[in-house]
């Protein structure tokens, strides 16, 4: 069952310099049970895509299309109840988020805060129980309740952070790079501790990274954005190996691999700078920069099409199928 | 530089372009201010009585406060002549009223002004230094704090000699300032605890610098919106001090015109126009700063609008 | 060795943790940085990293050892400290934390120059910082604010702020984790061009074995306030000597020969560091029975620091009694 729907949806920033369209027609479906991994270079639009799901984005934001939060449309919905939504039904662990924290309360406190607001009734020992729990299953030690931020290491922050948006039981997690600030070994931790609620727990997942090839290890599903359009979508591990996008393969070659001469004092990157949002060039929006572009690229306009099983490419040189 | 050629009429230099885009900032401000209704209505009687203070001498010239040549009979009711009647001295009441303004707005502003800059000096300084300092002057303000004010302010009037507007302006700048000092400094600590304030460190910025580029910028709203609570306050403190026959007895204002009108019995006499019209104007501007104060504080605090 | 710019000499550094026990988060380190020269500084979480970064900056007092600025040891006083900033620069963990919300980004790049008093055209030297740090045309980006940028957006801006000065050294925290993948390569590209131009030195504190893999000519790794390996980063990481490295290795995604060795027990605690070796309680090698024969001196005997020396060293009993002091 399908917990997170997104149809059709954009969202333009008024800003001084103009309307600035940092989403163009995005949908997407996230099921129980399953994570959906969300890539694309910085500024295409990851953040403010899932910021409509629980409507988190500033007032100058204008958000089109339909985003169905357990069939429940999130953008009509009434205050009040969106309120008891956010973290009971779904939650967030926001990008670089560890500043959030308040500097003046112990961490315990901040992560029983959600529980106390959404269930009146939890009495203090068992708030005070619950965090422990919680603490222990991002992988710290209990006691880290009675410190306050400024003596945790970012790492720890970010940690406490995923705690917190565990704390309700939620049924949708967005996690917003959840794990940049983590070094490999508590990153491998963390992505287990995430995997494991999707599984025993059947919560859906929406996961946010730049980093490939730790969402192809996450995620069941991939979706690559570029300009603010999904540009490839399908199951992690076929996109991440073998990719219909000519996007999505520089996006993944850009990791070195350890070892590999190759990569010793040449870190590679994709040449050329993003377009701007509402400068997306004309046709293919990633012509400027494609190692594959033709003459075609920049004349013919391109969407999202089907191009194998459970897969979807906007390349127009993607294996074509049959509809 | 090449491309300063190509785009002619982009802002030159950093104060243009600190000035576009303070000016950017302030049009969109006003934007947002023009769509909150209370706040409109404040902006609205605060530039009447304004413009009232400011226009007193030529509407009302002085004669007709001086109680030597006052011409109307004493205590009339409100007339045709005397739109809101006459005090006991037969001067006229709406004579008094705008003459008043001009103390009250005077002494509200002014004393507002040297309280703010004494709280959020003293704010921003109590939470950036850690040390000796800091300490001294958070126990500074907690003692300010709760000395009751009226005795403080009585002995601080007599010690700088009573009867002027200066003294009360002085005496209630000095008297008012350690709420917000204390609200700043929660403020500060909040600021000082960030990344970026360690990232000018790391630029080898001093403590000058810190606190007038990070923590001032920070803070500024919470002082704007305090600022308008304070006037409030001060009006009502000129009030008091006045009533209390503290004021300057040749420039009426309306705490002073509401002290003569109890102590020359205009309650007994049933002069309403006597207490009710200076009442209701330190009412008025009361409340128009309270709701200016409340729009500004949804401007520069986005949340608390986002609903 | 080429001549050492900055320097920490058997550093230690503690902060007041927890009911009053003290945090060793620096516990005894000597690392060099060379003029031109690129270090990796990796390690897990909470390992001190950064505090070593902010002690290298004079940002935090160390309460043991010392810094040496181009041979000669870092003063305290406000005036040294504005000198040694104004050569030696930092790039901070948290971009989004790192930049004031209430200035533009003209402001923040410009912070430095002004509280250097830099007479130079600021208008041309904060275009520069921010096209050099791949924010183009730079002009477009003068009034933004920090929420109005993405995340890497405002990485590159802190990288900017930090170029405008021109520094001898840049010690980078985390420089590029939140950078998407072909931002990231123009980054590391951009600070390896930047030693070729100007001779940079650059202590890359970071998480990624990658980023050391792309540009670092040394690379140390850190363990619970010590350093336990070091080495020319091909050696380090084609050849680990430390079971620490070692696990660390196994855990990259893209290395999907090995499998991968989760360290298991408590997380690694500054305010109790064990004795022995500092690493025994979690170490594979000793669990599995590799250092079998070493396995008394893990538990008892305290490693000495390990050296800045030139070759490829680690802190661990079963590589032999390691140089140190
Ligand atoms: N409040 C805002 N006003 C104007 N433009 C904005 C605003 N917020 C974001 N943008 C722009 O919208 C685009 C998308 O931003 P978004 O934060 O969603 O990117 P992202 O994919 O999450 O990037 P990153 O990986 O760097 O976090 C960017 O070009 C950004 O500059
Ligand atoms: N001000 C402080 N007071 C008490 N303890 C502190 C303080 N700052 C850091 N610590 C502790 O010192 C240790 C080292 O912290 P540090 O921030 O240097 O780690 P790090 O290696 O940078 O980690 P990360 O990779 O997560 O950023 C941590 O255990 C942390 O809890
Ligand atoms: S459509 Fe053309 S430009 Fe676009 S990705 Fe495919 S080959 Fe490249
Ligand atoms: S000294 Fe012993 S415990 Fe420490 S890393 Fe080496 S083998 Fe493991
Ligand atoms: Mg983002
Ligand atoms: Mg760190």
């Amino acid at each position: 069952m399908a917990v997170l729907e997104l149809d059709d949806v954009s969202v333009t920033y008024r800003s001084a310099a103009g309307p600035v369209p940092a989403v163009r027609g995005v949908s997407l479906t996230v099921d129980t049970g399953s994570s959906l991994g969300l890539a694309g270079e910085s500024g295409s639009g990851k953040t403010t895509v899932t910021s409509t799901v629980l409507r988190l984005l500033p007032k100058s934001a204008t958000v089109t299309g339909q985003v169905l939060l357990d069939g429940e449309d999130v953008l009509t919905m009434r205050w009040g109840r969106l309120r008891a939504v956010r973290w009971a039904t779904a939650s967030v662990v926001f990008q670089g988020a560890m500043h959030a924290l308040n500097p003046v309360q112990r961490v315990g406190h901040q992560i029983a805060e959600p529980i106390r607001l959404h269930e009146k009734s939890v009495s203090e020992p068992t708030a005070r129980a619950r965090v422990g729990d919680l603490l222990e299953q991002v992988g710290l030690p209990s006691r880290v309740a009675q410190s306050y931020p400024h003596q945790l290491s970012g790492g720890q922050k970010q940690r406490v952070m995923i705690a917190m948006a565990l704390a309700c039981g939620p049924r949708l997690i967005v996690a917003d790079e959840p794990t940049t600030a983590l070094d490999v070994m508590v990153q491998q931790q963390v992505l287990e501790v995430l995997a494991e609620r999707v599984r025993d727990l059947g919560l859906a997942m929406v996961f946010i990274s730049h980093d490939l090839s730790v969402l192809a290890s996450a995620c069941d599903d991939l979706a690559v954005m570029y300009a603010g359009q999904v540009v490839e979508q399908g199951p992690s591990d076929q996109v991440f190996e073998n990719a219909h996008h000519p996007y999505s393969r520089a996006l993944g070659d850009a990791f070195p691999r350890i070892g590999d001469m190759r990569f010793r004092y040449s870190p590679s990157g994709l040449p050329g700078d993003p377009p701007f949002p509402g400068e997306a060039p004309s046709g293919c929006p990633f012509h400027p920069r494609c190692p594959q572009a033709r003459e075609v690229c920049s004349t013919t306009e391109v969407q999202l099409r089907p191009s194998g099983e459970r897969r979807w490419s906007s390349c127009l040189f993607a294996p074509e199928v049959g509809t | 530089m090449a491309s300063d050629q190509q785009t002619p009429g982009r802002p030159q230099g950093r104060r243009a372009i600190a000035r576009a885009r303070r000016r950017e900032a302030l049009g969109r401000g006003w934007r947002q201010f023009r769509t909150h209704r209370g706040g409109m209505a404040g902006l609205g009687i605060l530039v009447f009585f304004t413009l009232v203070a400011l226009l007193a001498p030529v509407l009302f010239p002085p004669e007709t406060i001086s109680v030597t040549q006052a011409t109307g009979e004493l205590l009339a009711p409100p007339s045709a002549e005397y739109w809101l009647g006459t005090d006991d001295s037969g001067r006229s009441m709406l004579a008094l009223l705008a003459w008043g303004a001009r103390v009250s707005l005077t002494v509200g502003i002014a004393a507002t002004l040297i309280s703010m800059v004494i709280g959020t000096s003293v704010g921003i300084a109590s939470g950036h230094y850690t040390g000796f300092g800091g300490a001294t002057l958070q126990r500074l303000t907690d003692w300010v704090l709760v000395i009751p004010f009226l005795p403080l302010a009585i002995v601080l009037a007599t010690v700088l000699g009573g009867g002027s507007t200066l003294t009360i302006i002085v005496v209630i700048g000095v008297t008012s300032w350690a709420g917000t000092a204390r609200l700043i400094r929660a403020q500060t600590l909040s600021v000082e605890g960030r990344p970026y304030l360690e990232r000018s460190r790391a630029l080898g910025s001093g403590n000058w610098h810190q606190m007038t580029r990070h923590v001032l910028p920070n803070v500024f709203p919470l002082v704007l919106t305090n600022t308008t609570l304070t006037v409030a306050i001060a009006i009502l403190s000129e009030t008091t001090l006045s009533f209390l026959g503290l004021g300057d007895p040749l420039r009426p204002s309306w705490g002073s015109t509401l002290d003569q009108a109890f102590s020359n019995g205009a309650v007994s006499a049933g002069a309403w126009w006597y207490i009710g019209p200076p009442g209701l104007c330190v009412v008025l501007v009361v409340l128009s700063f309270t709701m200016i104060g409340r729009a500004l504080e949804q401007i520069v605090n986005p949340r608390l609008g986002r609903q | 060795m080429t001549e050492s710019v900055l320097e920490a000499r058997n550093l230690e550094v503690t902060f007041r943790g927890r009911g009053n026990q003290t945090a060793r988060a620096v516990d005894g380190v000597d690392l060099s940085l060379g003029r031109g020269e690129i270090v990796a500084l990796v390690g897990e979480s909470g390992c001190g990293k950064t505090t070593l970064s902010r002690a290298l900056l004079g940002l935090e007092r160390p309460s043991g050892g010392e810094i040496l600025v181009d041979g000669q040891p870092l003063e305290y006083s406000a005036g040294a400290l504005k000198k040694h900033r104004r050569s030696a620069q930092l790039v901070l963990q948290d971009p989004t934390g790192a930049l004031n919300p209430r200035r533009s980004v003209y402001e923040a790049v410009a912070e430095g120059l002004r509280v250097h008093r830099f007479d130079g055209d600021e208008r041309a030297a904060v275009a520069d910082a921010l096209s050099r740090a791949g924010l183009r045309p730079p002009e477009r980006f003068f009034l933004r604010y920090p929420h109005e940028l993405s995340g890497g957006q405002r990485q590159r801006v802190v990288i900017a702020g930090a170029l405008v000065l021109q520094p001898q050294v840049i010690i980078a925290d985390e420089p590029v984790s939140s950078l998407d993948a072909s931002v990231r390569g123009e980054i590391l590209a951009l600070l390896l061009s930047l030693r070729e131009s100007l001779g940079l030195s650059l202590l890359v504190v970071t998480h990624d074995l990658g980023v050391a893999w792309n540009i670092a000519d040394r690379i140390a790794v850190m363990y619970l306030g010590r350093i336990v390996e070091q080495g020319p980063t091909e050696e380090v990481l084609s050849a680990p000597k430390h079971p620490y490295t070692r696990a660390l290795l196994s855990v990259v995604p893209e290395i999907d020969h090995v499998d991968p060795i989760v360290l298991t027990g408590e997380p690694p605690d500054p305010t109790a560091i064990p004795s022995g070796c500092r690493f025994h309680p979690r170490c594979p090698a000793l669990r599995d029975g590799e250092a079998q024969a070493v396995a008394e001196d893990c538990r008892s005997k305290d490693l000495p620091v390990l050296s800045d020396a030139d070759g490829h060293e680690a802190a661990c009993w079963l590589t032999g009694t390691p140089a140190g002091h």
